[in-house]
């Protein structure tokens, strides 16, 4: 091809791109007339068609876990039972890691869930987008959920405005193994109540081969795991250091020397103290899992894993180790929330409160801590002393009461940054304060434009 | 009305076109320059539009790669590393094993098929795979290593290694892909020109360089682009191989496909997505357009 | 000779070993996946009971054998007619509409998910059977294929086909009874490509798919992929198995490959 009409083709299409940009909606075909009235119901949907009088549907979707699926089968048919008037179509066939790829390809197109579960943190996309609307304050009252729910419900509010409620929670605890405790001539019974115990522990507990591999970790720092949860709810705290400002306009993980000794108290065990490697294993939290490791943090969603693949493992929960007499754990949770296409249509929205209520009822978190093993968020169904007594869930409730919910602006750059710094000071030798201060960096940006925006 | 021979050519050329054509503009056209349109708005998927703002992705973009450490930059200066190491070596063990397989005779089947099998393995399984294989402490190849005392490496959880590991894995897995193409290649050219060499006394070394390799050209330039191509959008294996699928530790494995993906679908930032999108496709041009030029020369019989 | 023997051995090992491996972990029970051992200490068939009765793994695999095969055929005929014709036929507009296929490769398909979902809604390609049309309508005609083919039909003489023509035969003819014989390597190659390709298609048939009873194979298989469990012995039993059919393509379409070798015998 003679080189004349490469240039004439390039600029052919460059034109061609430009021209086509100017024209409107990219989402043209998706949007139509719905989108630009700002009402995403879609004529397609069933519901809308019907008269006003009969029965009305809503569409419901999670991420595919058998166990939830079943929870949520059984609070629909409650709920049915109870509303005859509202059918709820629940669709969980999306595979856990495809959800958010599912949704996002889904709305623009108009279909898609009327209510709907989300990871906590990654409301503020999707509520600047406006596709979750705001809890209807007669419904779900602030008060109501400042007193009933667990404190780290309140990431729910962005800008003081209710946009989501979880059904159940998580929090962090310590795992131990009574084992390899016992093997290192610790007290199984006595695990490590404070942050020197987990050290001097861990370290007892670690044993090395001839050639300085590890045979058996004491505390592997597992930064792709949970270990940056505990960094900035937990150890920050310990030591002093609010991790953000009280409005989340600022970073302070180094705002303080107790800042940056946090940050080396995370480092230590790695660095200093060599309890363990966590990228040395074929990944977290595997190690823990079969038998390597004495001590692991983690939520209690791992009990289900253990149980199915490591079901002799005798080890045991106990609350996050203490340190200055602080208490703290990292809280998390998968939220409802209801959609703009629930919101277009007064009886369809009256359908998702109904519902929406009925699956962060106290009676509904019951029924899901015994199917899903997830805690209810509503403290009454919480603080059942049965629930308080089991050996393993015991540790996590416990938690409950001081768990903090990091509110994120981009969850996983936020935590891509903090991973970063580790891995700089850890892989490369680089200067940990530097490092802390980079990643403060990063994420105060993330911040700066997520309130420039607003 | 008579046609000339030409004339006739050029209808009968846009009749087995037609259906085709149609598809690409409205299958693949059309979509693509919604992509285009996209970067120039700033579009969080949820909504139906976004507001135009010109070139504001394209200079976000800009700023983001002078960046300190900036994952932007650091994606592509991998996918040109992916491209640089991996198309070479694919070419090569490609024609290398293609050629070995037209020598042998006994258990041609059995070899092909055990070339072939990378191929057929499922990309999950394929990557979970790999990942134990270069598991750093327990892992197959570092319990070889240290039989022979040799110290363990970490592959893919140093920043060093783990790019090249990742493209072995790549390497590894299309060599059947390109084996095969080769293969239908070497079948195609007729046995006359060998023999005409043979009768004119060259040797093996000859016959590669002025017979096969001449005449294997259009074969070659096909892998050479279409490979270049899929090592400029290496995408699927990072995110299955490197930590949480962000192309770590510390963006050494990222690419620009990846970060596509994250600022698309988990940061919802689709406009950027898209300028990304929009920069690599015209990179991909670009090289495309000077390997057809550079690569493809008409073979005198 | 000999030399090519060992070299072919050892590079068959390395190709070979993480497939066994794969086989293997099949057999393993879950509480033996952490153990990082090579061969399973108590092999059990156990996850291939599991896999084909708790799941709807036939119906998975009818789906995916459906759409691999209709777009297999579909690019063999478009894919084979236009590369030939990108190659043997003069006409104003030819090297810019080669170019603009090939472009539609250097769009990664996460770019196109988004407004193919949004047609394939418009048209109602989203719900009940039309979701088997919707699954394959991307892949019906290929870029990579029309390269492939288009580079092979280089190999054909042009002598052949203006003998053809002075024969009297019509162009389609000349290409369907002449020239396509010419290429059945390639031809056997784009197919088994093409039906792997569109067997192990993950990203577009799960945003597609409505419903797991429209889900191909691999998207199946992710239900075995949790927030924070990932059934691995599942996932290698589901691919174990969905190697098999993989395998028959192979086996079909090399033999046109292979039957040439064979023919024209020893070649470099």
């Amino acid at each position: 091809m003679p080189s004349k009409r490469i240039t004439l083709l390039l600029s052919l299409l460059t034109v061609v791109a430009v021209l086509l940009a100017a024209c409107p909606a990219p989402a043209a075909p998706a949007g139509e007339a719905p989108a630009q009235t700002g009402a995403q119901t879609g004529a397609e949907q069933p519901a809308a068609e019907a008269p006003s009088e009969g029965p009305i549907e809503i569409e419901y979707w999670q991420y595919n876990f058998a166990a939830r699926v079943d929870a949520m089968n059984q609070l629909i048919e409650l709920f049915e039972a109870e509303n005859p008037d509202i059918k709820v179509i629940h669709n969980a066939d999306i595979p856990y890691d495809d959800f958010r790829d599912k949704i996002a390809a889904s709305v623009p197109a108009g279909v898609g869930p009327d209510v709907v579960t989300l990871f906590y943190g990654w409301q503020v996309a999707w509520i600047d987008a406006g596709y979750l609307v705001p809890l209807p304050e007669d419904a779900f009252p602030p008060s109501m959920v400042a007193e009933e729910f667990s404190p780290m419900v309140q990431a729910s509010f962005v800008d003081g405005t209710l946009f989501t409620l979880p059904t159940a929670v998580r929090t962090l605890a310590l795992f131990y193994n009574k084992d390899l405790m016992e093997q290192a001539g610790l007290d199984p019974e006595n695990p490590p109540k404070t942050l020197a115990e987990l050290e001097e522990q861990a370290v007892q507990c670690t044993k090395m081969d001839a050639n300085g591999n590890y045979e058996i970790m004491g505390f592997p720092v597992s930064m792709g795991g949970q270990a940056h949860h505990w960094f900035r709810e937990v150890l920050l705290r310990q030591f002093g250091q609010q991790p953000y400002s009280d409005d989340y306009r600022k970073v302070l993980w180094n705002a303080s020397d107790a800042g940056y000794a946090a940050w080396h108290e995370l480092l230590k065990f790695q660095t200093e103290l060599k309890t363990g490697d966590a990228t040395l294993f074929d990944g977290d939290p595997n190690f823990f899992l079969n038998g390597r490791a004495c001590f692991h943090i983690d939520g209690s969603f791992r009990l289900g894993t253990i149980a199915s693949q490591a079901p002799d493992l005798n080890f045991g929960v106990i609350e996050l180790p203490e340190y200055n007499g602080v208490k703290s754990t990292f809280g998390s949770y998968w939220t409802h929330g209801i959609t703009k296409k629930a919101a277009a249509d007064p009886r369809r929205m009256e359908a998702a409160v109904k519902f929406l209520q009925f699956i962060t009822s106290p009676e509904a978190g019951s029924l899901w801590v015994k199917i899903v093993g997830e805690l209810p968020a509503q403290l009454s169904a919480a603080n059942d002393p049965e629930l308080l007594a089991d050996p393993k869930l015991g540790a996590f409730a416990a938690g409950l009461p001081y768990a903090h919910a990091t509110f994120f602006v981009d969850e996983s750059k936020d935590r891509q940054a903090l991973i970063d710094a580790y891995d700089a000071v850890v892989l490369t030798g680089a200067d940990p304060d530097q490092e802390l201060d980079f990643a403060v960096q990063t994420v105060q940006e993330l911040l700066d434009e997520f309130w420039a925006s607003r | 009305m008579r046609l000339t021979l030409r004339q006739r050519q050029v209808v009968w050329a846009y009749i087995f076109l037609s259906v085709s054509l149609v598809f690409f503009v409205v299958i693949r056209w059309y979509p693509t320059i919604l992509a285009f349109n996209i970067s120039f708005r700033d579009w969080n998927v949820f909504e139906a539009g976004g507001p135009w703002v010109g070139l504001q992705n394209y200079q976000e973009i800009w700023a983001d790669f002078f960046k300190p450490r900036s994952a932007v930059r650091a994606a592509f200066w991998n996918t040109v590393r992916y491209v640089v190491l991996g198309v070479p070596t694919q070419m090569a063990l490609g024609l290398g094993i293609a050629m070995l397989l037209g020598q042998i005779r006994r258990f041609v089947g059995f070899f092909r098929a055990a070339y072939f099998i990378p191929y057929v393995t499922s990309f999950v399984a394929v990557a979970f795979v790999w990942n134990w294989l270069y598991a750093p402490q327990s892992g197959l190849i570092n319990q070889i290593l240290q039989a022979f005392g040799l110290p363990p490496q970490p592959f893919t959880k140093s920043p060093n290694q783990a790019l090249p590991a990742i493209t072995a894995v790549a390497v590894w897995r299309s060599l059947g892909f390109t084996v095969i193409i080769f293969l239908a290649g070497l079948q195609q050219i007729p046995d006359i020109y060998y023999e005409a060499a043979r009768i004119d006394g060259a040797n093996r070394w000859q016959i590669f360089w002025r017979v096969t390799l001449p005449l294997l050209n259009p074969v070659i330039v096909y892998l050479s682009v279409l490979q270049t191509i899929s090592f400029l959008r290496m995408f699927d294996l990072v995110q299955n191989m490197s930590e949480q699928g962000q192309g770590g530790p510390l963006k050494s494995t990222t690419t620009v496909v990846l970060e596509v993906y994250r600022e698309g679908f988990s940061s919802y930032n689709m406009g950027y997505a898209a300028a990304l999108t929009v920069i690599l496709f015209f990179v991909i041009l670009l090289i495309t357009i000077f390997q057809l030029r550079v690569l493809s020369r008409r073979v005198e019989y | 000779m000999l030399m090519a023997y060992v070299l072919l051995s050892l590079g068959a090992a390395v190709m070979i070993v993480p497939f066994l491996w794969m086989l293997l972990t099949s057999l393993k029970p879950a509480t033996e996946l952490v153990q990082f051992s090579f061969l399973p200490k108590q092999p059990t068939l156990e996850n291939y009971r599991l896999v084909l009765t708790t799941s709807s793994f036939g119906r998975w695999y009818f789906n995916s054998l459906l759409i691999a095969t209709i777009s297999t055929l579909s690019v063999a005929f478009f894919d084979s007619l236009v590369g030939y014709t990108l190659n043997k036929f003069e006409f104003p507009g030819k090297n810019i509409i080669f170019l603009g296929i090939l472009a539609t490769l250097m769009v990664p398909t996460e770019m196109l998910i988004i407004p193919w979902y949004t047609m394939s809604v418009q048209w109602g390609w989203h719900q009940g059977a039309m979701q088997y049309w919707g699954i394959v309508f991307p892949g019906v005609i290929t870029a990579v294929g029309i390269f492939l083919m288009r580079q092979f039909f280089d190999g054909v003489p042009n002598e052949l086909l203006d003998a053809a023509r002075m024969d009297g035969l019509h162009e389609f003819g000349i290409w369907w009874r002449v020239a396509m014989p010419l290429v059945k390597p390639a031809l056997a190659a784009l197919c088994i490509f093409n039906f792997i390709g569109n067997w192990n298609a993950y990203l577009w048939p799960l945003i597609i798919a409505s419903a797991r009873a429209y889900y191909t194979l691999p998207v199946g298989l992710s239900f075995f992929r949790g927030e924070s469990t990932t059934q691995w012995e599942k996932i290698m039993t589901g691919a174990s198995l969905a190697t098999v059919p993989l395998l028959i393509v192979f086996i079909i379409f090399q033999r046109q490959i292979i039957k040439g070798i064979a023919l024209t015998g020893l070649k470099g």
